[in-house]
């Protein structure tokens, strides 16, 4: 800013830094922060206690809870082994490694097609003026009042007799369909907080459309989407209930999730494999949970505060 | 280069009654500058707005040169618009900002870049052209956004409040760079404000505008000398017109002690609604400060002086057998331009009287002008 008088930035940066600090001291607690640690030490617990499990041996396990390995630390008893993850991943019984790549299989398409459509609705609804469109909107938004429990027998019903029951469409169209009404109404709200005049200069310089779509609103929308596309990475990842219904007795389509359930087994047999098993299948959730976080808290924010 | 004709052009809100724009008719000429000006909520943006196709037309046409374009879509009227925030695309750098345009009308690469640097040379861009519009200062956007408009030749340019985000300082410097530049490039350019010194001073012909009825249509000098109704008159030209209700007696309005005597033709244009009595304007610096007694002048007691340097405004208040009430602006105090070398005290009382020809006479009954 070439326009800004020099004398002044000091002055400025002190009262702004005097501000930050106030708001830093009225939102922080001494108790808020104890209480939240505490949460978040007891949330993090049964996770620990599965990693750990994962790694121990099929007697350890039968025999004594995770934490005791910490005594046995000590006195040099403990023993590790990765044979739980060997026999979990590429055991004749188990395999997990293929209900992996079925897991991928799933996920990647139950992503993309609902933001495509729903970003093409999104624009709709934010930009183009058609007669009965915030009725239209509400109804969109409504359908998020219908449990997906209830819908699942019909939509079963239907895909049989589509010819498609248990193939990966079913499972595919259904996420799709689940994540429609919140992707449309996110990414329309994400929409109608750029400004008016950008599309309207768009209209001007000559763009219809389609290219204010591509050239000008999505360029502008990567943050919602990698938001949303991780919101619903993770869902489609961790769900049981959908790929169960649909899929469940198929072991060519069904995910990681559904094996991982059956995995103990109906007479609890593999019981040792379970924590190897759960931590496999969380490991992608959490890599991309991890690495992508910023976008999902920012993105999240962002459809509802004006920053 | 094209003239621009509104014909009867109506537009009326969904959901409203009132046009937000009623029956407007305007004629710009090949290569006019002119200022659409007016309070806020009197039209100007939205008579704008339809030019550019971004509203539509309820009634009426709208030409450009002889083409009707009532209903063509916004990107064949070969127009370019620049927007109050200026509406830069804050993921493209500052050239593919300006050649955005080109770039979806097909434009060879080669000559857009051409085209987009020689525009950033003629607003001093050149070192710019590589930066996001997220990286430069308010002044500077503003010029891209300029530049977007210039980049495209087309045959009229819209600006709608382009210097209202900038600070006042950079507004007086942009204002007369815009004013010269479009002399320069002889483009025609209908620019919306709502500032009368802008429209004063960039101005070839200012439209003044008010609850979407057009009030009056006339170079800067002609607004200025000559306002066709009250409003105009109080609207144009800053510190504002002093404006009064008075009584007339005996072919002369009362204002204050003094009479100002009337032409015959005025008295003939008062009907019976007007209650015999007129709206008489005068501008600040048509008061002379006179000695006490001397015929047709005025009494009034000074509120405040206003020192601006080379002039000082005296904020007075009428004094004796006020009819009616005097304003001027905003202020219901009388303004008067004195000599900032002799200024009188707060509370002391001056004679001023009007200089001869140079008061305004309006109907009290519509506020048009008589004289």
């Amino acid at each position: 800013m070439t326009t800004t008088p020099q004398a002044s930035l000091p002055a400025q940066t002190l009262t702004l830094n005097q501000r930050a600090a106030k708001v830093r001291r009225r939102l922080s607690n001494p108790w808020a922060s104890g209480i939240a640690i505490v949460l978040a030490i007891l949330w993090t617990l049964p996770t620990l206690g599965l990693l750990i499990t994962s790694f121990r041996t099929q007697t350890d396990i039968n025999a004594s809870g995770w934490w005791t390995v910490f005594g046995k630390i000590f006195t040099g008893d403990a023993n590790f082994t990765l044979e739980n993850y060997d026999t979990a991943l590429h055991g004749s019984t188990t395999n997990l490694a293929q209900f992996f790549v079925n897991s991928i299989v799933i996920t990647l398409p139950s992503v993309v097609i609902p933001i495509s459509i729903a970003l093409l609705a999104a624009y709709a609804f934010a930009w183009i003026d058609f007669p009965g469109r915030d009725w239209l909107f509400v109804a969109v938004f409504a359908l998020q009042v219908v449990p997906i429990q209830v819908t699942m027998i019909p939509l079963l019903r239907a895909y049989v007799s589509w010819g498609i029951g248990g193939s990966f469409w079913s499972v595919w169209l259904s996420h799709s369909i689940f994540a429609l009404p919140l992707a449309i109404f996110l990414l329309h709200n994400f929409m109608k907080d750029i400004p008016r005049s950008l599309v309207e200069a768009a209209t001007m310089d000559g763009a219809g459309h389609v290219k204010i779509f591509f050239r000008v609103v999505f360029p502008l929308m990567v943050p919602a989407i990698a938001a949303f596309g991780i919101f619903q990475f993770l869902w489609v990842w961790n769900d049981l209930l959908v790929a169960l219904v649909f899929v469940g007795g198929r072991p060519d389509v069904a995910p990681l999730t559904v094996r991982v359930a059956e995995l103990s087994g109906t007479r609890g047999g593999q019981w040792h494999l379970l924590s190897a098993g759960a931590f496999i299948s969380m490991v992608v959730p959490l890599i991309v949970f991890v690495s992508l976080q910023r976008y999902f808290v920012r993105g999240l924010l962002a459809g509802s505060v004006k920053g | 280069m094209a003239t621009v004709t509104f014909d009867h052009a109506t537009r009326v809100y969904p959901g409203t009654e009132r046009p937000a724009v009623d029956q407007l008719n305007l004629h710009i000429e090949d290569g006019e500058f002119l200022v659409l000006v007016g309070p806020s909520g009197c039209g100007k943006s939205t008579s704008l707005r339809m030019l550019a196709g971004l509203e539509d037309v309820n009634g009426g046409r709208i030409l450009i040169g002889d083409r009707d374009v009532t209903d063509v879509q916004p990107k064949d009227r070969d127009i370019a618009m620049v927007f109050q925030n200026y509406a830069l695309y804050p993921h493209m750098s500052v050239a593919d900002n300006m050649g955005f345009a080109l770039k979806i009308a097909g434009t060879p690469k080669a000559e857009i870049r051409q085209r987009v640097e020689e525009a950033a040379k003629i607003l001093d861009l050149t070192e710019y052209l590589d930066r996001k519009p997220k990286a430069l200062s308010g002044g500077q956007r503003q010029r891209v956004a300029m530049g977007r408009a210039i980049v495209r030749q087309p045959q009229v340019f819209l600006m709608d409040e382009p210097l209202s985000n900038l600070d006042a300082k950079l507004r007086v410097q942009t204002r007369t760079q815009i004013a010269s530049l479009q002399r320069r490039l002889g483009v025609t350019t209908v620019y919306v404000t709502h500032d009368q010194t802008e429209a004063l001073t960039m101005g070839d012909r200012i439209a003044v505008l008010k609850g979407g009825l057009l009030q009056q249509v006339g170079t800067p000098r002609e607004m200025y000398d000559t306002p066709a109704n009250v409003f105009v008159a109080g609207f144009i030209g800053s510190p504002a017109m002093n404006l009064g209700t008075f009584e007339v007696k005996d072919g002369a309005a009362q204002v204050g002690s003094a009479q100002i005597p009337l032409e015959r033709n005025v008295i003939a244009g008062m009907t019976e609604a007007d209650g015999g009595k007129l709206t008489v304007g005068f501008r600040p610096e048509s008061l002379d400060v006179v000695p006490a007694g001397t015929p047709g002048s005025f009494q009034v007691e000074t509120n405040l002086v206003e020192e601006l340097g080379s002039d000082a405004f005296l904020y007075g208040s009428l004094k004796g057998g006020v009819v009616g009430e005097l304003s001027a602006g905003d202020s219901d105090q009388l303004i008067v331009r004195i000599d900032p070398r002799n200024v009188p005290m707060k509370g002391e009382v001056i004679n001023v009287a009007i200089k001869a020809g140079q008061a305004h006479v309006f109907s009290a009954a519509t506020g048009n002008r008589l004289s």
